[in-house]
């Protein structure tokens, strides 16, 4: 009897609450992510994220509302993704989904976002399935693909004019589109390139010692890697050790993001090119505005993670500032050749193909202080590294 | 590739064999004496390689470092001491596999805690003083660190063999992997044996992950990249075996370099065979072959006499007519529930997904409870039939109701292929060829990019037009779920039922009244494997999307944990596992940060208060009042 009292006095105070609020009600934005699973990525999004939420809501929010995210825990699982996210849409009634780290969720999501009609920001997932073969209407997404990832690295591995090249990646999806672009696009830069050796590993289980060896013996001029996390680092101390870098060249994909480099510590590779983050150089105003933000509120420094949650919430906050609130409709509008401020400087959504224009550092690695930093940098805006419109309309299927 | 070069290619297999056989040594330890399936080993490894990364961390030079690996291998014999201590010991007298339930209950724990202490990021640990350099054999540079632990794996073989053989101990322990009951009679205090087994395996393991420090950071992923290798070597050198679980180590360690080294192959039919991709399912492969050419292992011996210890599975009864009309009234009453109560859909969705969880739980029983054969890998066939579903609904245009017929299908065809040789083996054995087989599905599935999407999966699988409200398809994933449910209790209590659970209980005696136990086995796995399929179609129509985890070892152990915690003796236990289960999941996960920890200790919980699973234990209560 008691309980339901309670109950019903809490009950009263809520709808009383709610009726005075409703012309105030949050914009809600439901994040689906594997925060358990991929902590080591994902502790920093979701620090990026509140400061941006709190950044937003601060300067009054937007189109007259306050902007609140719910996160939900996919447990690495894509049916607990779509799990989450129908209980997103349809229990906590949010307008708009963001998040996925695993490429695999990410298209998952975005094929229950076209399903459900309800827009979907892609922050992390770097397949390029999103925007191509599985692009629909309703995704759009944050990071810079493989595609454009790689096709950054290429005019650098150009330059080098090495010509026997060797492979290393993870034995799925990312791994391969990355290897394969890099392929075709080095081929087309620097005709009469030879690739010896192909090592497509499985994933967190790489046999380093093995490879290592394999590769040296392929004897190639060049190596593009694309392993991160522990593999990277299996990899990096068997090849120095073995001495399998001292007359190699390293092309390499993203590890020049402090959630790869710094646990390298001062074993980082040294002289490898590659993609990155190096938050420690960048002199750019709106990325200093940020560095100090998030590290007056986290007492620490900010990884690649922290840029995408936080322009996740500035790139959806731009939209919502756009479409003038939080309809659907309006908002797939919006986004399409939307253009938001990020720490790395501006960038659009293409109309075309809904990927963001986001880029990436490329520069090399050097180990200063005993630790694994990327000099030599230079921003790369992801506008440039795309291909023709019109392989992509011959990609992506029409809205 | 040069003779040199594939010498020096055994060299790096021989190091990575040397960690394999200490991963599994100590599994194979307490599998052979307590016959508990012990999950939480990867776990206990990977918790070596921690509690050794901060004793390094602290403590310099050689003597600091190697202090280290010894003091974190012996800080995981305690823990594994403590583990056995409070919370083995109370269910050794539970049905068979059941201790496997709280051991996966103990790497959800572990997976937390050590995220809580040391952080997510990987920690590089240092290498090992005096061996951080490489020495050049033919022209190769091979690290130092390596040729010691190529040392290490013949070391610990020596020692734990003069252990085994030269000691009291050790001769009971090798008494008791024989025949653990006579033991028992002699004498013996099994409590301290157990005791002991337990934490010099896990000891073992955590000695195993300490060493890897100086060639792989530590990270949260270790214990589920290390459990799957632990229990391959293991069953493919005979389990319980120390001498087979070398030679295995070596065998699925020297292919994995073999592949390596070779690289891609031109064959002279044009075509090129990628050799490195096969390093995916290598050790499962090897597995499945040793297994179906010798059922035991390498070097396992096929006549250890297991008596159950625990309860007895009892006899199936069939309730009364008035009885299972109330049954099904109460049934009909809690699925109709979510739709009279308005609801929002969400209750919908969850349903569907408990509904599917309970078809696939429910299939696995079948073939567990009544057929008695475990299956670590059924998650093929219920992986098997959401992508025959996926792709006759995506590639064929097939209507959805055609689809749905071609799921269990999928389901029926792998496991009649896969069913002819599991049911030539038995016990754990029997399991592991199964999981080996899910994973040469599930590799097949992430590498065929052009029918199965790879890694990606397949995507817009949705149901057609007239079942896109969420009422409707769950009034059809009821009808479906329920159906095949019933289906199945129903075939439980036909002539076939009777004979596939004398199948279990005697094998001899089954065959002396001329029933073709091998047939029925297979016939019962085949069945398991289509119902498995059908929940796999609904899965695949309610997701709108599948990709290679729909048949990942994960799913197949969530069938383990949902048929154990309801009870495996019982018909209605895995439908009230898969539920709880589900409903612990879900709820947990939404409100609690560290969920894993806690679905973790919730399921610790139940597995103390109900030891022969909530439904078996309810039961027992009633019948004893």
């Amino acid at each position: 009897m008691k309980a339901k009292l309670l109950g019903g006095v809490i009950a009263a105070a809520v709808l009383s609450f709610n009726s005075l609020a409703s012309a105030q009600t949050p914009i809600r934005i439901g994040e689906v992510n594997s925060y358990k699973a991929f902590a080591a990525f994902l502790e920093p999004y979701k620090r990026g994220m509140e400061l941006a939420v709190e950044q937003v809501n601060a300067a009054g929010g937007v189109a007259g509302r306050k902007i609140e995210v719910i996160a939900r825990d996919d447990n690495a699982n894509p049916g607990d993704a779509v799990r989450m996210a129908e209980e997103l849409v349809s229990a906590e009634k949010v307008d708009l989904l963001a998040g996925g780290f695993l490429s695999h969720i990410g298209v998952a999501l975005g094929d229950f976002a076209k399903q459900r009609k309800i827009v979907y920001l892609a922050s992390e997932p770097l397949t390029d399935k999103i925007v191509w073969q599985g692009g629909n209407r309703y995704t759009f997404r944050l990071r810079p693909s493989t595609y454009m990832q790689s096709a950054m690295l290429v005019p650098e591995a150009a330059k080098l004019g090495k010509k026997r090249w060797a492979f290393v990646y993870p034995n799925y999806e990312y791994g391969q589109s990355a290897v394969a672009t890099f392929k075709a696009l080095l081929k087309a830069a620097q005709p009469g390139v030879e690739f010896v050796n192909d090592q497509a590993t499985p994933l967190g289980k790489i046999d380093a010692g093995a490879v290592t060896q394999a590769l040296a013996d392929a004897k190639p001029d060049a190596i593009f890697n694309v392993l991160f996390g522990a593999d990277l680092a299996k990899f990096v101390r068997e090849g120095s050790t073995r001495g399998l870098f001292q007359s190699t060249s390293v092309v390499s994909l993203l590890t020049g993001e402090p959630e790869y480099l710094d646990p390298l510590k001062d074993e980082a590779p040294k002289d490898w090119i590659v993609t990155g983050y190096p938050w420690y150089a960048i002199t750019t105003p709106e990325h200093k505005a940020f560095l100090d933000a998030y590290q007056k509120k986290y007492n620490d420094y900010p990884r690649l993670g922290s840029i995408v949650g936080y322009s996740t919430i500035k790139a959806i906050a731009a939209a919502i500032a756009k479409a003038g609130g939080a309809n659907t409709d309006k908002l797939v509008q919006a986004f399409s050749g939307l253009q938001f401020e990020s720490p790395l400087g501006k960038a659009t959504f293409r109309a075309i193909d809904h990927q963001s224009t986001m880029g990436a550092y490329v520069g090399r690695t050097a180990v200063k202080d005993g630790k694994g930093v990327m000099v030599d940098f230079a921003y790369r805006d992801g506008a440039a590294f795309q291909p023709s419109d019109a392989e992509v309309k011959k990609l992506r299927p029409a809205d | 590739m040069s003779l040199s070069g594939l010498f020096v290619q055994a060299l790096n297999g021989l190091a990575a064999a040397s960690t394999l056989f200490l991963l599994a040594s100590g599994l194979s330890l307490i599998f052979g004496v307590t016959r508990i399936v012990n999950f939480a080993h990867g776990s206990f490894y990977m918790l070596g390689a921690y509690v050794a990364w901060s004793l390094t961390d602290r403590l310099q030079g050689a003597i600091g470092f190697w202090f280290s690996i010894i003091a974190g291998a012996a800080a995981i014999g305690v823990i594994g001491m403590i583990v056995e201590l409070t919370i083995m010991r109370r269910i050794y007298r539970a049905p068979e596999l059941f201790q496997l339930l709280a051991t996966f209950a103990l790497t959800l724990v572990i997976k937390d805690a050590t995220l809580a202490l040391w952080g997510a990021e990987d920690l590089l640990g240092p290498r090992a003083p005096g061996l951080a350099g490489a020495i050049t054999i033919l022209d190769r540079r091979v690290p130092q660190y390596d040729l010691a632990l190529i040392a290490s794996g013949p070391l610990v073989l020596l020692a734990l063999q003069l252990l085994l053989t030269r000691t009291r101990w050790g001769v009971l322990v090798r008494a008791a992997t024989q025949d653990r009951q006579m033991v028992a009679a002699l004498g013996v205090n099994q409590a301290v044996l157990f005791t002991s087994v337990f934490a010099l395996g896990a000891a073992l393991a955590g000695l195993g992950g300490a060493l890897q420090l100086p060639r792989e950071p530590a990270g949260l992923s270790m214990d589920m990249t290390a459990i799957g290798d632990a229990f391959v070597v293991v069953v493919v050198g005979g389990m319980g075996s120390i001498p087979g679980a070398f030679v295995a180590a070596l065998l699925i360690a020297e292919v994995k370099a073999l592949c390596i080294a070779l690289g891609d192959w031109q064959t002279p039919l044009g075509f090129i065979v990628a050799f490195p991709k096969f390093t995916l399912v290598a050790e499962f492969a090897v597995m499945a072959i040793v297994l179906i050419l010798r059922p035991w292992g390498l070097m396992g011996r096929p006549d250890t006499t297991i008596r159950p210890q625990g309860s007895t599975s009892s006899l199936l009864t069939q309730p009364g007519t008035r009885q299972s009309w109330f049954i099904a009234g109460f049934a009909l009453l809690l699925f109709a529930a979510p739709l009279l109560v308005e609801a929002r859909s969400y209750t919908l969705v969850f349903g569907i997904d408990v509904l599917t969880a309970v078809l696939f739980a429910a299939s696995l029983h079948f073939l567990m409870g009544p057929g008695g054969m475990h299956s670590f890998g059924h998650a093929a066939y219920f992986g098997l039939g959401a992508y025959a579903a996926a792709l006759c609904a995506k590639a064929l245009n097939w209507p959805m109701w055609a689809a749905l017929v071609a799921a269990p299908a999928g389901g029926l065809i792998g496991a009649i292929l896969f069913g002819w040789f599991c049911v030539r083996l038995s016990g754990v054995y029997l399991a592991m060829l199964t999981l080996a087989f899910s994973q040469i599905v599930w590799s097949v599935v992430y590498q065929w990019d052009g029918l199965t999407g790879g890694s990606n999966g397949i995507v817009g699988v949705w149901p057609s037009s007239w079942y896109s409200s969420k009422a409707a398809f769950y009034c059809l994933a009821v009808i479906v779920c329920g159906g095949a449910t019933l289906l199945l209790r129903r075939i439980l209590f036909a002539p076939f039922g009777y004979a596939m659970r004398a199948a279990r209980d005697s094998v001899a005696r089954s065959e002396a009244i001329g029933l073709d136990v091998r047939r029925i086995q297979w016939i019962a796995f085949s069945i398991a494997g289509a119902f498995a399929g059908l929940a796999g179609g609904l899965f695949a129509f309610s997701k709108g999307s599948i990709s290679p985890e729909t048949l990942g070892v994960s799913r197949s152990i969530d069938g383990l944990v949902m048929v154990l915690l309801g009870g495996v003796d019982t018909i209605s236990g895995p439908i009230v596992g898969a539920a709880v289960f589900l409903f612990l999941q879900d709820q947990i996960a939404r409100h609690v940060e560290y969920w894993r920890a806690i679905l973790g200790l919730f399921i610790l919980a139940l597995v103390l208060l109900f030891p022969a699973g909530i439904v078996g234990t309810i039961r027992a209560w009633t019948l004893r009042r």
